[in-house]
């Protein structure tokens, strides 16, 4: 029998845990991606800020291959994404991703939801999976939903279910897409909890964000997006107090009312 | 016009409605249920006094009048007489098996009753082993009924090393011990492996010593009746909805060919008349074969019945994976799930969920065409009752009426019991998944 204690996470093998050098990516005519270079080192934490339709979506789902780009080259952890399934299993086992709308299986059990990657795409056996799935629900602190289905828990467990369920494959690194925007605004702090939590035990993040505190606290870089460019890519001291871009500026005078 | 201005006047509550008439008891589900308005009182009257119209004679006809007992039609010519039963009674292995020889039908019986009990163990919520259920009925019970509703060996006699009339132990021991291994299999939840591997001993150890149990041939032209009826439907049914399952994921495939293929085939089948396909399939069939593999008579519309059905139960399935939110193939593909994976966990358990009323639908239709097989000569259930009411000894008006009136009753029982088995599985699937 398995116990909890076991689960250590993955960490990332490479100094640099993403490197993304030139990356251009369009919807047929229209370029969301222009010339994106961004490299993010083993265990740092980015927030990615910006306002809507300036590609922060698209470029954390450029790295786990949810949307291809067309030009430049993405290195996951050693691996460079190309149109190779091999590769993008690769890489998608060792990034774990939480979404806006959180994507819970809705048919499944919140446990099932969580070992269902372990029994499926790592061959665990059925009782080590779920003990695993326990582990991170304890850790997310909803051991008690584990045999509840999603849609029977508030935005802000479900959430956190979501953040157990990618943790279930041991990645490597957490891309987070606007985890917080679609809560009740009193589940936030529940969900950004968990998230400081998983930061501080040195896990590689890219969080698509607007909230500005979480971003100051945990951020190692901020980066700053419009358009579909990188306008600015800075720490978070000299990103909130002397931004070097006037397009920044404009940002934080709307954000930081 | 000017706006009334509702500051100036004062607030003034609206009077408390009257309390609720009595609710409860016979007299109060009446008045909310039958007579709410009067234009409801007046559908409630006008349908008691149709029914009260109706229901006597119906009740005189098909019990009070009806002749229960008869050695010959006679009784039921008499003027005044209801419904025949007793021809039914008479007929009713004619019926059931169609010129199936008598002293064989216990063949017809034991497939009819296996088939049955396996049928009810899948289907059964409750009820344990499922995966057992599923390779007996999917991989040992057609090669089985085959083998006894035909008498022929369940396998292609030239690929056998020696048909032999006895029992060989040095196919036998082997046979088992891989029988053995594939049940392993199974109990160690290699489903797939342990089902296909059982399928082929099964089938090969049968096939072996098949003329072992020494049965007579009976060719498909002596099959009939309801036994017919009942297979024609269930090889539709199963055939159906995994061929389906595959055509809608092959009509949503990225490649495109396979896209291409699977829309034109849909497009085809279902763009003509069953009739056309089972026309077809009889004629063009054996076309497309050399003259020694040209298929039976009754599995070229088994074939035309499963492709038709196919296409629609494709249409229904990809409606029911259209209607899973794209988030969800995202987060499957997030965590890692393969193509194939992703498909089978997570969109096609939601899918057919969402469509299980259009499957059910589907199914219904599929039971009732199965009478259309007797337009390529299939003696099914309805020709069988069809032709039987010309019979010189029990011909009359109201015996033809009691065939059809049976016959009515037939599909409508095993539809309404697909109907209602719907229901339950839409209420289990729905609960706990819903706030």
């Amino acid at each position: 029998m398995a116990t909890a204690s076991n689960f250590r996470p993955r960490q990332v093998t490479n100094a640099n845990a993403i490197e993304m050098i030139g990356v251009h990516k369009w919807f047929d005519q229209f370029h969301v991606l222009k010339d994106i270079n961004l490299t993010v080192r083993a265990g740092e934490k980015i927030v990615i800020c910006g306002p809507s339709g300036s590609g922060k979506s698209t470029l954390i789902r450029c790295i786990n291959r949810l949307e291809a780009h067309q030009r430049g080259r993405i290195v996951v952890d050693g691996v460079e994404l190309v149109e190779d399934v091999k590769r993008i299993d690769a890489v998608r086992r060792d990034v774990g991703m939480v979404f806006q709308q959180f994507n819970l299986f809705p048919h499944l059990t919140v446990l099932e939801n969580c070992s269902l990657a372990p029994v499926w795409v790592n061959r665990l056996p059925k009782a080590e999976a779920d003990a695993i799935a326990m582990h991170y629900l304890e850790r997310v602190r909803i051991p008690e939903q584990a045999n509840k289905y999603p849609l029977q828990l508030s935005g802000g467990q479900q959430q956190r279910v979501a953040i157990a369920r990618a943790l279930c494959m041991s990645p490597k690194i957490m891309l987070f897409d606007e985890p917080t925007s679609a809560l009740d605004p009193e589940m936030v702090k529940e969900v950004l909890d968990t998230m400081m939590q998983l930061a501080k035990d040195g896990m590689t993040m890219i969080c698509v964000t607007h909230e500005m505190n979480f971003a100051r606290e945990v951020a190692d870089k901020i980066v700053f997006m419009d358009r579909g460019e990188i306008v600015e890519a800075n720490t978070p001291e000299r990103f909130f107090s002397n931004p070097a871009q006037e397009r920044t500026r404009l940002f934080l005078a709307q954000v930081l009312r | 016009m000017s706006v009334p201005d509702l500051r100036s006047s004062p607030f003034e509550p609206s009077p408390d409605l009257p309390p609720p008439l009595m609710m409860r008891g016979t007299w109060g589900w009446m008045r909310e249920n039958l007579f709410s308005s009067w234009l409801s009182a007046v559908l409630t009257v006008g349908s008691v006094l149709l029914l009260a119209w109706i229901l006597p004679d119906l009740i005189r006809y098909l019990f009070i009048d009806a002749i229960w007992s008869a050695s010959d039609g006679e009784p039921c010519r008499a003027p005044g007489a209801g419904a025949c039963w007793a021809y039914v009674n008479a007929k009713l292995t004619f019926f059931t098996y169609g010129a199936y020889p008598r002293d064989q039908l216990w063949r017809v019986n034991s497939v009819m009753a296996s088939g049955a009990v396996l049928a009810v163990w899948l289907l059964w919520p409750a009820a344990k082993g499922k995966a057992i259920a599923a390779v007996l009925f999917f991989a040992v019970f057609p090669i089985v009924a085959f083998g006894l509703l035909t008498g022929r060996t369940p396998f292609p006699t030239s690929l056998l090393p020696s048909p032999g009339s006895e029992i060989d132990i040095g196919v036998v021991a082997p046979a088992l011990m891989i029988a053995a291994l594939a049940i392993l299999f199974i109990f160690m939840r290699r489903v797939w492996l342990g089902g296909v591997l059982l399928f082929l001993v099964v089938w090969f150890l049968a096939a072996a010593h098949w003329n072992f149990l020494g049965l007579t041939i009976v060719d498909t032209d002596k099959w009939g009746g309801i036994f017919v009826s009942l297979l024609v439907a269930s090889v539709g049914i199963v055939f159906s909805l995994p061929c389906g399952v595959l055509l809608a994921l092959g009509r949503r495939s990225r490649m495109p060919i396979i896209r291409f293929l699977s829309i034109v085939l849909i497009e085809i089948v279902r763009g003509v008349p069953l009739i056309t396909v089972l026309f077809m399939a009889n004629t063009m069939l054996p076309l497309f074969v050399p003259d020694a593999w040209s298929p039976d008579r009754l599995l070229r519309p088994l074939i035309g019945v499963a492709l038709f059905s196919s296409v629609y139960m494709a249409e229904v399935v990809r409606g029911g994976l259209e209607a899973v939110p794209r988030g969800q193939y995202e987060a499957a593909m997030a965590v890692g799930l393969n193509w194939r994976r992703m498909m089978m966990l997570v969109a096609l358990p939601q899918a057919l969920t969402a469509v299980i009323p259009g499957i059910v639908n589907s199914f219904i239709a599929l039971f009732k065409d199965t009478t259309l097989v007797a337009i390529v000569g299939i003696f099914d259930f309805l020709r069988a009752v069809d032709t039987q009411r010309l019979d010189p000894a029990w011909a009359g008006p109201s015996i033809s009426a009691t065939g059809y009136i049976f016959a009515a009753a037939f599909y409508f029982v095993f539809c309404f019991a697909m109907s209602r088995y719907s229901q339950m599985m839409e209420r289990r699937h729905a609960a706990g998944r819903k706030r």
